[in-house]
């Protein structure tokens, strides 16, 4: 398998199936560790990472460092409201004095659709996106790769479908790239005001029809609905939205008979999820979480530029 | 004055029907004479050999920033970008601060524009204020000199206001320059929207908000007998309504377009770079070959940069963060001449007309002619020129996608009223 090469990483559409496989085996290793009594393999110290989260995220921040102290690494994090940036400072600005402190790996989270590509052209330090907009969120792809290549044992030839704002969704883009890569079919579903106008391009079957969209589905993935997209008047009511594309329990029985359940979190309780469906035994909504913790020091050790044939711990 | 000849090259005017090789005597500021080639004739001689002798081009969509956001731009520092390009008059945006609402702030333009390096007119706003409720007042906006009225990068939202402004305007005999477009459909996009934009995931502002503010205001025009002139027409769905529109009865439609939407697509959004940032924004190939085609059958009169500097640090943002716009005036020829010339769009003294008969006939300015008697404002340009577009312009701004590309045409000589205010090659000494 050829090295890892990337100095950073940005999003699933144009990673390779190799470089995928690459990540996820590596965070299989990783995953190893998380079982021990010591929970750590300092392979990333003295390397400093910084997470700049300019949107607020307790989940993912938390996750990217728990990542980085299990590497070793020095990690400090920056959130948006309690800093420079109410005071105006531009963007560009705010990391280049970050990395005029010497840090080596920035770990940014931003409103802003391709705020990641822009730090890129104007700080030297290894970038990782953790969700910029509605456009990428690779890492949670990652994990949700991961969480499927573990329970099924391959990636290849199941059917995915992706239930929601899809229009509004970085984890759905980041998912469809990313499982379309490694040879998953995908289906996209939600009302037709939450689905992009112009998915002619896009390696999906797109519907509006949710029975068709969990027929014979492997895998069913809710995402989020949001309070401000209703408010935007792209639907009438939670409560309309819930009812045509609710997973319940009696919705599933249409998938297939060992289909599984996943998320990316916070669920939001009865609305994309009945209660019972997201702490059934379907779900794979905790199993996300765990292998997130890996999936992201698999990127951070392979955005270090660290050799992954050196890592010598036995996957779990 | 000096008298000029311009020796040796090939005059292109469409209103005299003249595209061959012929000499040029400009004398105390006009047209004197077209000579055939060699005849003699005193004054100084200036070699244009291979080179083509075209009336002055007019840039009649130009955001000279002035006054309100110097750090921008000026109308010093626009004139001389304009020259540079080749443009020996520019017609200025009014969305300045303040904006040219009233005879004092147009006669304040004028006053500055006096010493700039080519000609300079503005447009007066349709509303005070350009809010879109109450009309400004045309009839001393006339008098102090604008050459037609618009609220652009505004649309007018209220219909009756629009129409009103139509009526009140038209025995004035200046257009209303429309910036068309459905506030509410485009709200909140950064892009196109196709499927470049729901791939990207990035908001984006649908063709139709563009088209069906082109079809209320042609309505509005005809109705009120009034002569239109549409902005920027960026899209398919625009170039069909006005291609159905204009030949209706009641009022005069016109249009422009940029070169910016002839040389570029939404594809090149996916860089993230805002120098491909712009209202209304690039669109898909399919609507670039309907543009070309409007160009070609005439459905399109004029090619206007819609020369938009924004400073450095305005567009180094995020791509939803940074404003709409780029600068164009020192490149359009050249896109112009890469674009459409080269591969047989058009042909040369069809550019002449989008870019310097018509736009005059638009605006009822002088120019746009070589005539003998009319102004001498010539454009020479080096149809075979191959130049690199470097990072450092005359504009105060840089906000171009065509830094470091390579592209072939470029006016090497600009004169304006008789006297040489842009000299590539020191050809007049």
């Amino acid at each position: 398998m050829r090295r890892w090469h990337r100095r950073h990483l940005l999003g699933m559409v144009d990673l390779s199936g190799e470089e995928i496989t690459q990540i996820l085996d590596v965070a299989d290793q990783f995953a190893g560790v998380l079982d021990r009594p010591i929970r750590s393999v300092p392979t990333l110290r003295g390397w400093t990472v910084v997470n700049l989260f300019f949107e607020s995220s307790t989940r993912t921040r938390v996750s990217f460092e728990l990542a980085e102290k299990r590497l070793g690494a020095d990690t400090i994090s920056f959130s948006a409201s309690a800093s420079s940036v109410n005071k105006g400072e531009t963007l560009r600005d705010t990391a280049r004095n970050i990395e005029a402190m010497r840090v080596d790996s920035v770990v940014i989270r931003h409103g802003s659709v391709g705020a990641p590509h822009f730090l890129t052209q104007h700080i030297s330090s290894a970038i990782i996106n953790a969700g910029d907009g509605t456009h990428e969120h690779p890492t949670q792809a990652l994990l949700d790769l991961m969480t499927i290549r573990r329970h099924f044992g391959r990636i290849a030839g199941l059917r995915v479908s992706i239930i929601g704002d899809v229009l509004h969704s970085r984890v759905a883009r980041s998912d469809m790239w990313g499982l379309k890569t490694m040879g998953a079919e995908v289906t996209l579903c939600g009302p037709a005001t939450l689905l992009p106008k112009h998915t002619e391009s896009f390696p999906a079957r797109v519907t509006t029809n949710l029975d068709a969209a969990l027929d014979g589905a492997d895998v069913v993935y809710a995402l989020r609905i949001q309070r401000e997209r209703q408010e935007l008047g792209l639907f009438p009511t939670i409560r309309e939205y819930t009812r045509l594309y609710g997973i319940t329990a009696e919705r599933l029985d249409r998938t297939a008979p060992e289909a599984v359940v996943m998320h990316p979190g916070p669920i939001n309780r009865g609305w994309e999820l009945s209660d019972d469906v997201a702490d059934g035994p379907r779900s794979l909504i905790l199993e996300q979480v765990t292998y997130g913790v890996a999936v992201r020091m698999a990127a951070l050790y392979l955005t270090a530029g660290r050799d992954p044939t050196s890592l010598n711990l036995a996957p779990r | 004055m000096e008298t000029l000849i311009l020796r040796g090259g090939r005059v292109l005017d469409p209103t005299q029907g003249l595209d061959g090789p012929a000499d040029l005597v400009l004398a105390d500021g006009a047209v004197a004479e077209i000579l055939s080639p060699g005849r003699a004739a005193a004054g100084r001689q200036v070699d244009v050999t291979g080179l083509l002798v075209c009336p002055g081009f007019i840039d009649i969509h130009v955001h000279l920033r002035d006054p309100g956001f110097e750090y921008k731009e000026t109308i010093e520092s626009g004139a001389l970008a304009a020259v540079a390009g080749g443009i020996t008059s520019v017609v200025a945006m009014p969305n300045t601060d303040p904006p040219p609402d009233n005879a004092e702030a147009v006669r304040g333009f004028y006053d500055r524009a006096r010493r700039a390096a080519c000609r300079v007119t503005t447009l007066g706003t349709i509303t005070v204020g350009r809010k879109g409720e109450t009309l400004s007042e045309m009839g001393d906006l006339v008098e102090a000199g604008v050459v037609g009225f618009s609220d652009d990068g505004s649309p007018v939202r209220n219909s009756r206001v629009l129409l009103n402004a139509m009526e009140y305007a038209r025995p004035f005999g200046k257009p209303i320059v429309s910036h068309c477009e459905d506030a509410d459909l485009a709200a909140g996009g950064h892009m196109n929207e196709g499927v470049v934009s729901a791939e990207l995931g990035i908001r984006g502002i649908p063709a139709i908000a563009e088209s069906l503010d082109v079809e209320r205001n042609i309505a509005l025009a005809h109705y009120a007998g009034a002569h239109l002139h549409v902005c920027h027409v960026s899209a398919a769905a625009s170039v069909e309504v006005i291609r159905r529109g204009r030949v209706l009865p009641g009022g005069r439609i016109t249009c422009e377009t940029a070169p910016h939407y002839l040389a570029l697509a939404d594809e090149a959004v996916r860089s993230f770079d805002t120098h491909v940032k712009m209202n209304p924004p690039l669109r898909t190939k399919a609507d670039q070959d309907a543009l070309k085609e409007a160009l070609r059958d005439g459905t399109i009169d004029a090619i206007a940069t819609d020369h938009a500097p924004h400073a450095p640090e305005e567009k180094a943002v995020e791509f939803d963060q940074a404003p709409f716009g780029i600068i164009g005036l020192e490149t359009s020829i050249g896109v112009v001449w890469t674009e459409l010339v080269a591969p047989s769009v058009l042909t040369p003294i069809q550019v002449v007309e989008k870019m310097s008969a018509n736009p005059a006939r638009i605006h009822g300015l002088p120019g746009g002619t070589l005539a003998p008697g009319s102004p001498a404002d010539v454009t020479v340009i080096d149809p075979a020129r191959r130049w690199i577009v470097p990072e450092r312009f005359r504009s105060k701004s840089r906000n171009s996608p065509f830094v470091g590309r390579g592209l072939v045409g470029k006016a090497v000589l600009t004169i304006v009223a008789g006297e040489v205010r842009y000299d590539e090659d020191g050809r007049a000494g």
